[in-house]
Order: structure tokens, then C-alpha cells, then sequence
């Protein structure tokens, strides 16, 4: 590059507006790339052939058009909703979503703000967008809204717990909160976490799942009693934002579970020089992977009953992400 | 003897994965023989003879009754008509009172298809037509009056005759 140009990128403030456009144009990019990808793969799963006919060949304009159309639409609000919180509520999904990206390494030195509590800033930061949701469901004056509201924020404060629990496993493996710490000691011990931490890793899946409210657990949208849950009265680019944030916050967890425990943006035989041209696509390849398994979740399995949600985070992921930690400090101690 | 084991738990979770992902992989690699659906405006199905498509109208058979206009849930038929005498049949007869149709619109925007308008008919003259392909651009077109309700007749297939003769 230029030297004008890398004397403009190291003020601070031009490289903060460049990172943040680049957030903010990836968001979307991805959004579109999974929500076409769940389009296409779940039609394949019901032997459909999905959308076709925008774009000319597969259809894959299909989510440009889609979002065309939704910035065309009205942007509706009940004579009754709160306003302000109604009009905010979908920013602060988004807001959770773009923060994430903050502490994802791409690559060795592709991140944006290696933060030395990188887990704890993760972990805490995709709390946010439960406020936004249950801000929607509040502010939106409808019984539906509120019921999928407060589903949706007794199911995240539920799921929260076993998804920081499960992440302390590899914390304590690798010995520092740091997430790019966290993939150079999978890198210096030669192994993913994913071989001893299998456990940690599984209940991670499930929690990022509740926490997404993707089917199996999309309790708080459940169409067939709640009409489209907290998102009942948003149309036109609000329910955008949501739409966005929901597949967006599918990449960023799974970019976390893929950071935590199948060794981020390393794979073995790649020396350091390599992986910073090769890293970020790696961690793609192995986001995208997990993001395939959840959308291959959500086409099998058929949504669970509220109780049913509540004790399989309180009575199996808690008692088994709590024994994981036990057994993973004893081994780190002992060995 | 039945097999009195309990399955595995959590099999039938594994059992539902792999119906899904092998269905996946037989419909991109085997469209032909698994795809249950057509590329809609550029192949077409035929659908079944006895499909409920469109309502025709027979209008030599009306007799201006109403009784479909009034079954109808809907409310998507719009019948008038007027009386027009006749002259008798034979020299110095009654002089006949026969029911004329002016207007037989049915608002296709409106009509859920239930086909009650079609049973209830007493002179056979509205059946059911596969035909389905009359989408409009404005929603007032998809208001079919009676002349083109009559030619959707054509397209109605031919009765199979009374089971018990």
C-alpha cells in the first residue's frame, strides 16, 4: 500500500471510522450469504428447489431483493408503542452484534482490539441485544410482543449460564481470557480444544443456540402461538435489523465457539507467516461449518416447550458445564 | 418377540440429522428423481382432472336462484336478473315467466375455494375447472363476470355419470 494511505490509517480516528465501515459492510454481507445459504440448504432438505428465480441463475440475488423490499416498506409503529424504545429497540440488537466483532482474531494479528478479558467482553457484550429484544416486546404494545419478550429474556438469562460455564473450560486450559491468547496456546499445544474439551464444546453449541433463538429454541418467535413473537409489530428496515442481527449473531457465535474450541484461525502444518494470509479464510470455513449444523438443526428438529428449555439448561447444561470445569481444573493442576 | 430394549437416547435425534442432511445431498445431487416441486412459470404441472381451479357457469342452466349467492361464506357472487314472459307453448296457454341473468360475477379475490356454491347449485350450472392460471395485476380484474365464467366451461372435464344407474 501507499504510504499516504498507511500515514492515514495510523490516526486513530480514520482507522477507527475504516474498521467500523468495514464492520458495518460485513454485517450485512454476511447476513446475506447465511440467510441465502439457509434458504438454499433447507429447501434441499425438503426436496425444493428454493429460491430461483431472482438473479437469474440459483436465485442468488434473492436476499438483495428481499432487502430492497424491506427498505421499501412503511415503516409501521402502534399508536400505543412506546415510541423511543420501540424505535431504538432494533439498534440495540444490532449494536450487540457489531461489538462482537471487536475480539474475533481473523488472524494473527487480525483483530481489532486484542482485549485481555476478550471472553468475559464476548460473553457480556452479546448480552446486550436481550435488552433490545426484550425493549421490542415491551415498548411494541401487544400481548404477543410481551409474552415473546419475556420468553426470550427468561430463556437468554437462562442459557447465559451454561454458555460462560462452558467457555471456562478452555480459559482455564489456555490460562488467559485473552481470545487471541486463547488460539495461540491451542496453537502452542498442537490440538484444538475441542479433544478435551468435547463437553465444554457441546454445551457451548446448545447455549449459542438458546441465546440465537433459533430453532430448537425459538420459543420467543414461535409462530404458531405468539404470531412472530417480539418481532410482531416491526416491519420495513426495523425488522431488518433484527433479520441482520439474527444471522450476523450466528457467524460471531460460532466464530467464538470456533475461537474457544476448534482452534480459531489455525489449522496444523501452517506456520505463522502462512496463517496471515490463510487465517481468516480458515476461520471462515470453519465458521460457515458450524454455521451449517445449525441450520441443519433447525430444519430437524421440531421446537421444545417452555419448561422443557428451563430444565435442560438448569437441570442437565448448569450440573454438566460446572463438572466439566471440575474435572478440566483437576486434569490442569494434577498434569 | 418384539425387541423390548429402550433405544438409545438421544438416537432418534441422530436418526432425524441424517434424514435430513441425506435428503439434502439426494436433492442437489439427484434433482430429477427427488424434487417435489416445479420451476414454476417455466415448467408447469398438470394438476389432477378433479382440481379445484376455477368455477365455471353453465348459463343456459341458471335459473337465477340465489341459492349459491346466498351459501356462499364469502359473500363473492353477485347475481342479477330479471323475469322475462314467454309466450306460451301452445295457443291459448299461460303465458310462462322465466328467469333471465343479468350479472353472475364471481370476485376470485375473494373466493376461498370451498365449493359450496357448486354443491349447492340445484340445475348443475357451476362445476369445478383445473384450470388455474388467472392471476391479474390489479385485484379488481380478478372479478370474473358471466360471459367469461361461461367459457371456463370448456375447460371443465367431463362428468364420470352417476355411480348407482
Amino acid at each position: 500500500m501507499p504510504d499516504v494511505i498507511l500515514d492515514l490509517f495510523s490516526n486513530f480516528w480514520v482507522a477507527l471510522v475504516g474498521k467500523v465501515l468495514l464492520v458495518a459492510l460485513m454485517i450485512p454481507l454476511i447476513g446475506m450469504v447465511i440467510g441465502f445459504a439457509e434458504m438454499k440448504l433447507s429447501a434441499k432438505m425438503q426436496n425444493r428447489v428454493g429460491p430461483y428465480f431472482a438473479g437469474g441463475r440459483w436465485g442468488w440475488a434473492q436476499l438483495i431483493a428481499d432487502g430492497v423490499k424491506f427498505f421499501q416498506k412503511e415503516d409501521l409503529i402502534p399508536a400505543d408503542a412506546d415510541r423511543p424504545v420501540f424505535k431504538t429497540a432494533p439498534i440495540w440488537v444490532l449494536v450487540g452484534t457489531v461489538a462482537l466483532f471487536v475480539v474475533i482474531p481473523f488472524g494473527p494479528d487480525l483483530i481489532f482490539r486484542d482485549l485481555s478479558v476478550g471472553v468475559f467482553y464476548a460473553l457480556a457484550i452479546s448480552s446486550i441485544s436481550t435488552i433490545g429484544v426484550l425493549m421490542a416486546g415491551w415498548s411494541s404494545a401487544n400481548k404477543y410482543s410481551l409474552m415473546g419478550g419475556l420468553r426470550a429474556a427468561g430463556q437468554l438469562i437462562a442459557y447465559e449460564l451454561p454458555l460462560v460455564l462452558a467457555v471456562v473450560g478452555s480459559v482455564i486450559l489456555a490460562g488467559t481470557l485473552s481470545m487471541s491468547g486463547i488460539v495461540e496456546a491451542q496453537i502452542e499445544a498442537g490440538y484444538p480444544y475441542i479433544i478435551f474439551q468435547f463437553v465444554g464444546f457441546a454445551i457451548f453449541m446448545i447455549a449459542a443456540l438458546a441465546e440465537l433463538t433459533r430453532i430448537p429454541f425459538d420459543m420467543p418467535i414461535a409462530e404458531s402461538e405468539l404470531v412472530m413473537g417480539y418481532l410482531t409489530e416491526y416491519s420495513g428496515f426495523r425488522f431488518l435489523f433484527f433479520f441482520l442481527a439474527e444471522f450476523a449473531n450466528m457467524f460471531t457465535m460460532s466464530a467464538i465457539a470456533v475461537t474457544l474450541f476448534l482452534g480459531g484461525y489455525w489449522l496444523p502444518g501452517f506456520s505463522e507467516s502462512q496463517l496471515a494470509y490463510l487465517g481468516p479464510i480458515f476461520l471462515m470455513a470453519k465458521v460457515f461449518v458450524l454455521v451449517f449444523v445449525m441450520i441443519w438443526f433447525r430444519w430437524t428438529f421440531p421446537r421444545f416447550r417452555e419448561d422443557q428449555l428451563q430444565s435442560l439448561a438448569w437441570k442437565w447444561l448448569v450440573p454438566l458445564a460446572l463438572a466439566n470445569i471440575l474435572v478440566t481444573a483437576t486434569f490442569k493442576v494434577v498434569f | 418377540m418384539a425387541d423390548v430394549r429402550a433405544p438409545m437416547p438421544g438416537s432418534g435425534m441422530l436418526k432425524g440429522l441424517w434424514v435430513t442432511i441425506s435428503t439434502m445431498f439426494k436433492t442437489i445431487f439427484a434433482p430429477g428423481k427427488n424434487l417435489r416441486t416445479v420451476n414454476y412459470p417455466k415448467e408447469r404441472e398438470t394438476p389432477v382432472a378433479r382440481a379445484r381451479g376455477v368455477i365455471a357457469l353453465d348459463q343456459e342452466a341458471c335459473t337465477v336462484c340465489m341459492l349459491c349467492a346466498r351459501s356462499c361464506p364469502d359473500w363473492c357472487i353477485y347475481i342479477e336478473g330479471h323475469k322475462e314472459e314467454q309466450p306460451p307453448s301452445t295457443p291459448g296457454g299461460r303465458i310462462k315467466v322465466r328467469a333471465t341473468l343479468d350479472r353472475f360475477d364471481i370476485d376470485y379475490a375473494l373466493c376461498m375455494y370451498c365449493g359450496i356454491c357448486v354443491e349447492v347449485c340445484p340445475f348443475d350450472a357451476l362445476f369445478w375447472s383445473p384450470e388455474y392460471e388467472y392471476s391479474e395485476k390489479k385485484m379488481g380484474d380478478m372479478l370474473h363476470d358471466m360471459d367469461r365464467l361461461q367459457d371456463w366451461l370448456e375447460t371443465v372435464p367431463e362428468t364420470p355419470g352417476l355411480e348407482a344407474q
